[in-house]
């Protein structure tokens, strides 16, 4: 910037009183982002009479230095520096009220280095309550290499869980025992063998399985743990039961997850609500104890689904990767939970690829470069069946955990055959996709086939071969929007 | 038993042209396939033994197929498998594995409990054949002479 400008800009600041974000600096067209700057994409919808690009300037300065009024202490610092700057404001089209992507540029210096505690309480700390604005919308963040590199990353990542595992070459199969509260130890153990010998390569608690009165964390971790080595005996695979360790305090979930690893599993578990800290410390543990981290996304839609306001899920799965979890609940497409194809499949692509470039339709904002940080299994959870498996294939690919909870269980013939149509129904599939068959249009009829030869995959057939979800999704693409590349 | 380790172990063993056509599906994406055979499957029995090099730069599956019935001919009784191999950056691990020839019978495992402190017990898994020397296992064939 030319020194007279800069000197402009400073005398206008000397002024004491309120000035418009937009005139205070938060507003810069010209400015060119730099390769080492975060930058995130805000979905703003201003209150009626303030102009977008002030809106914009204002998430930008409540999300970094400013203030409501001049301070005067401003001139101790290199103050430019530690502004975010807004460089783009586009207008959404069709939107009404009308909606804003405005676009913002955070200097490196900002963030202490592998706190995503520190970057949320920056990026998305205070500047949601912002009076100014009707609504405002976390939509994607571009995480530069260089702040990459101080982040963890996923405690074992999938090419390490995979030989871990012994298991290549085709998605992991999953379901959590149901029913999800009241099992007591050793009926919940039976759920958990019986998935297991059936053909399942995990089970899991469910988020809310902790430790309560029917059924305490420590009973539960020795009955699942027989469960767990029955079925290795009886399969001559390698099993694991996501072990629930959230707890109210550290010191707990400490204490729980040491116990799983004396017990030998092979994977221990966290809820998305025990804060980002705690996840990100429970990740250490993980590497450093060799268990695998299965992370539940609890509460995550009370502030990722609503278009308008909260935070995208791709930013959480961007900070679950950064965090350093090995697996991310991350939707299912046609499951029962919310999930647009194109948003899933770019949170697919944000847990495993190295590169994830501009691509409005995945709602990719920008280029993002995981500087070959390894990637985690997304998991496809809630409301699936055997039945789907050519779509789910389709839709998810290889690296996924596919959880079939009330699939499995549910099964008429018993948990253990619902286990089998599931493993039998992925087999099948994926040997039809690697010989070339055209599985996505054939699907029913592949597994019609192979029901032929297995009973329980025709009693899944006829049980919910019928069964979809089918609604509208709130969180879709702007179909006409086109983010372009930036700096 | 029947011992599920691999990718297509709850169909039907695979015949020689299912195995083409599974090995040709890595070979068009730039994998390494690899015979292996084995007198030990413990699940976490990594390193089976190794029936000539990776198989790198390979166009038609028939060569694979060819392999594996020549390891067959010398290990009938004992486990095979064929792994293909993804040397890409990212990678560089195990794309795709499964089994490809089985001991008529699978004893399979005893699952061994040592009960501790606390109610804790400790697990281990031991495969029955392993229990005799390598050669006296699965009929007396000895996969680290053939």
């Amino acid at each position: 910037m030319a020194d007279t400008q800069r000197s402009d800009r400073h005398r206008s600041r000397l002024s004491s009183g309120v000035m418009s974000y937009a005139s205070m600096g938060f507003y810069n067209a010209d400015y060119q982002p730099s390769d080492t700057d975060i930058l995130a994409a805000f979905r703003v919808t201003p209150q009626p009479g303030v102009e977008p690009e002030e809106a914009c300037a204002a998430v930008a300065g409540e999300s970094s230095t400013a203030t409501w009024t001049v301070v005067w202490t401003d001139r101790l610092t290199d103050y430019e520096t530690y502004q975010a700057k807004c460089y783009r404001v586009e207008p959404v089209p069709g939107s009404d009220p009308p909606q804003y992507i405005g676009y913002i540029a955070y200097d490196l210096d900002l963030f202490e280095e592998g706190s995503i505690a520190n970057l949320s309480s920056s990026i998305i700390g205070n500047v949601f309550g912002f009076k100014a604005l009707q609504a405002l919308r976390l939509e994607d963040l571009r995480i530069p290499p260089a702040y990459v590199k101080t982040f963890q990353g996923p405690a074992h990542g999938i090419v390490m869980e995979r030989e871990y595992l012994n298991k290549y070459g085709r998605p992991l199969l999953g379901a959590t025992t149901k029913p999800k509260l009241g099992l007591s130890a050793r009926n919940y153990g039976r759920v958990v063998y019986e998935a297991l010998r059936g053909g399942l390569d995990f089970t899991k608690d469910d988020e809310n399985i902790n430790s309560q009165q029917f059924m305490r964390w420590r009973d539960r971790y020795l009955h699942c743990m027989e469960a767990v080595n029955r079925a290795m005996e009886d399969t001559g695979e390698i099993k694991g039961h996501y072990l629930n360790v959230t707890a109210g305090t550290m010191e707990q979930m400490y204490e729980r997850a040491e116990f799983a690893r004396e017990l030998g599993s092979v994977v221990i578990m966290i809820d998305l609500t025990i804060g980002y800290t705690a996840i990100q410390s429970m990740a250490k543990w993980a590497r450093a104890n060799g268990v695998i981290l299965h992370l539940h996304r609890a509460a995550h839609a009370t502030y990722t689904r609503q278009k308008n306001h909260g935070v995208s899920f791709r930013v959480i799965a961007k900070w679950a990767r950064l965090m350093g979890v090995d697996h991310i609940h991350a939707g299912t497409v046609v499951g029962k939970l919310e999930g647009d194809p194109g948003m899933v499949k770019g949170y697919y692509a944000t847990c495993r690829d190295n590169i994830n470039a501009i691509d409005p339709a995945l709602g990719f904002y920008f280029d993002q470069d995981w500087a070959w940080m390894p990637g985690l299994f997304p998991v496809a959870s809630g409301g699936i069946h055997a039945g789907q498996m050519h779509l789910l294939l389709d839709h998810l690919g290889e690296d996924c955990v596919m959880q079939f909870g009330g699939g499995t269980i549910g099964h008429p013939m018993g948990i253990a055959a619902g286990a089998t149509a599931n493993r039998v129904a992925l087999e099948t599939m994926l040997q039809a996709r690697n010989e070339g068959r055209d599985y996505l249009r054939e699907g029913p009829a592949i597994l019609k086939q192979a029901a032929r030869k297995c009973a329980p995959l025709q009693a899944a057939l006829d049980t919910w071969g019928d069964i979809s979800f089918d609604y509208q999704s709130t969180d879709t693409p702007d179909v006409v929007a086109t983010p372009t590349a930036v700096g | 038993m029947r011992i599920t380790q691999g990718t297509f172990s709850y169909l039907d063993d695979l015949t020689d042209t299912q195995i083409a056509a599974q090995v040709q599906y890595g070979i068009d994406r730039g994998w390494a396939p690899q015979v292996e055979f084995t007198d030990d499957p413990h699940p976490r029995n990594v390193y089976w033994e190794m029936w000539g090099l990776p198989m790198f730069d390979l166009a038609d599956a028939a060569a694979v197929v060819h392999e594996v019935n020549r390891c067959r001919e010398a290990n009938s009784n004992l486990y095979l498998r064929v792994t293909l191999y993804d040397a890409s950056r990212g990678r560089q691990t195990t794309a795709m594995q499964f089994i490809v020839n089985r001991p008529q019978h699978e004893p399979g495992f005893r699952l061994v409990r040592q009960e501790t402190h606390d109610r804790v017990i400790r697990y281990t898994l031991q495969s029955y054949a392993a229990e005799a020397p390598h050669g006296a296992r699965y009929d007396g064939q000895d996969p680290l002479v053939s």
